[in-house]
């Protein structure tokens, strides 16, 4: 059984209006320092799979037929 | 005298406007199709209604989007069969990709709930060829994710191919920023897809329908719908 890690993001070129409210609020709280912040999704899969590359080969096609919207979104993989 | 369909999700809320609207006010004939339903014999138009189906989980509209009559709906729209999304319905044909785009969340994170100006931009459709370019409706809005996205691309073939419908404007027709409220990329409220057959709009014409509830001014988007169906 191998642990695939997703993370789903906005395409750059992509206002995000939950990633600028969150960093308004982080700003009342003093956390100048913190310059921009963007808001994506993670999800884990718990995938049976014969081997890593199967395992990935998986999560891509969940990823890229449900899991993200490929119009406005990128996703990454990870598997453990 | 032509039969309509209005599909019911679990989640679904104006599944009962559309039935009403196309049953009590235009005087056709109507079913209820639930989502597990596969046989869409018999009908003549489809509308996918609002709502929030599957309470909108992972993005509005992408779990629907595999429900089996989903795939029945697919079926008939590209064999020139003409379906209307409504709202979550909208997003629901964007995520099957019988029309493209996406949605986003409105610019400024509302849920906005108010009656609005849409502006009809082609009568080259069957669900305009009544009204008239550049005719404003007053129909109301429910939505929180309503932001039209497209890319730039996609954008221009929508523009050289007349694609869309509807934009959001001022009572006088005019493209204000103020009245582009969630955002959408040109304004766009309502766009065809390349066959001409299915119509996405986040624009609810379907509660419209009567001067008694605020406006009657959805009506004539069904009267064009009627006629055209009427001629086919």
């Amino acid at each position: 059984m191998y642990k695939a890690k997703v993370n789903v993001t906005l395409r750059p070129s992509i206002l995000d209006p939950k990633g600028k409210a969150a960093h308004h609020a982080l700003q009342n709280l003093g956390l100048n320092a913190v310059e921009r912040v963007r808001i994506g999704k993670f999800i884990e899969l718990d995938v049976n799979a014969d081997s890593e590359d199967n395992a990935k080969e998986i999560a891509e096609a969940a990823c890229s037929k449900l899991l993200a919207n490929e119009v406005m979104e990128d996703f990454t993989i990870e598997i453990e | 005298m032509a039969t309509f369909g209005v599909i019911v999700f679990p989640g679904s809320n104006c599944d009962h406007d559309a039935y009403h609207a196309v049953k009590h006010v235009m005087n056709c004939d109507v079913k209820f199709l639930w989502h597990k339903d596969t046989d869409l014999s018999g009908i003549d138009f489809l509308i996918v209604p609002g709502g929030f189906s599957y309470g909108d989980y992972l993005r509005s509209g992408a779990i629907a989007r595999f429900s089996p009559i989903m795939q029945e709906v697919i079926k008939f729209a590209e064999k020139g069969g003409p379906v209307m999304g409504i709202c979550n319905g909208f997003q629901i044909l964007l995520e099957a990709g019988l029309i493209p785009g996406a949605m986003m969340h409105n610019h400024k994170l509302r849920f906005v709930c108010k009656n609005v100006f849409i502006r009809c931009e082609t009568t080259n459709s069957l669900f305009t060829s009544g009204l008239t370019n550049g005719q404003v409706f007053d129909i109301p809005v429910s939505h929180g994710e309503g932001n039209y996205f497209i890319n730039e691309e996609g954008l221009k073939s929508l523009q050289d191919n007349d694609q869309v419908l509807f934009r959001y404007s001022d009572i006088n027709g005019n493209l204000t920023e103020e009245a582009n409220f969630n955002g959408s990329i040109n304004h766009i409220a309502g766009i065809t897809n390349t066959g001409r057959n299915v119509l996405g709009m986040m624009p609810h014409p379907e509660r419209a329908m009567e001067k008694i509830l605020g406006s009657e001014d959805g009506k004539p988007i069904f009267d064009s719908i009627l006629n055209s169906l009427s001629i086919a």
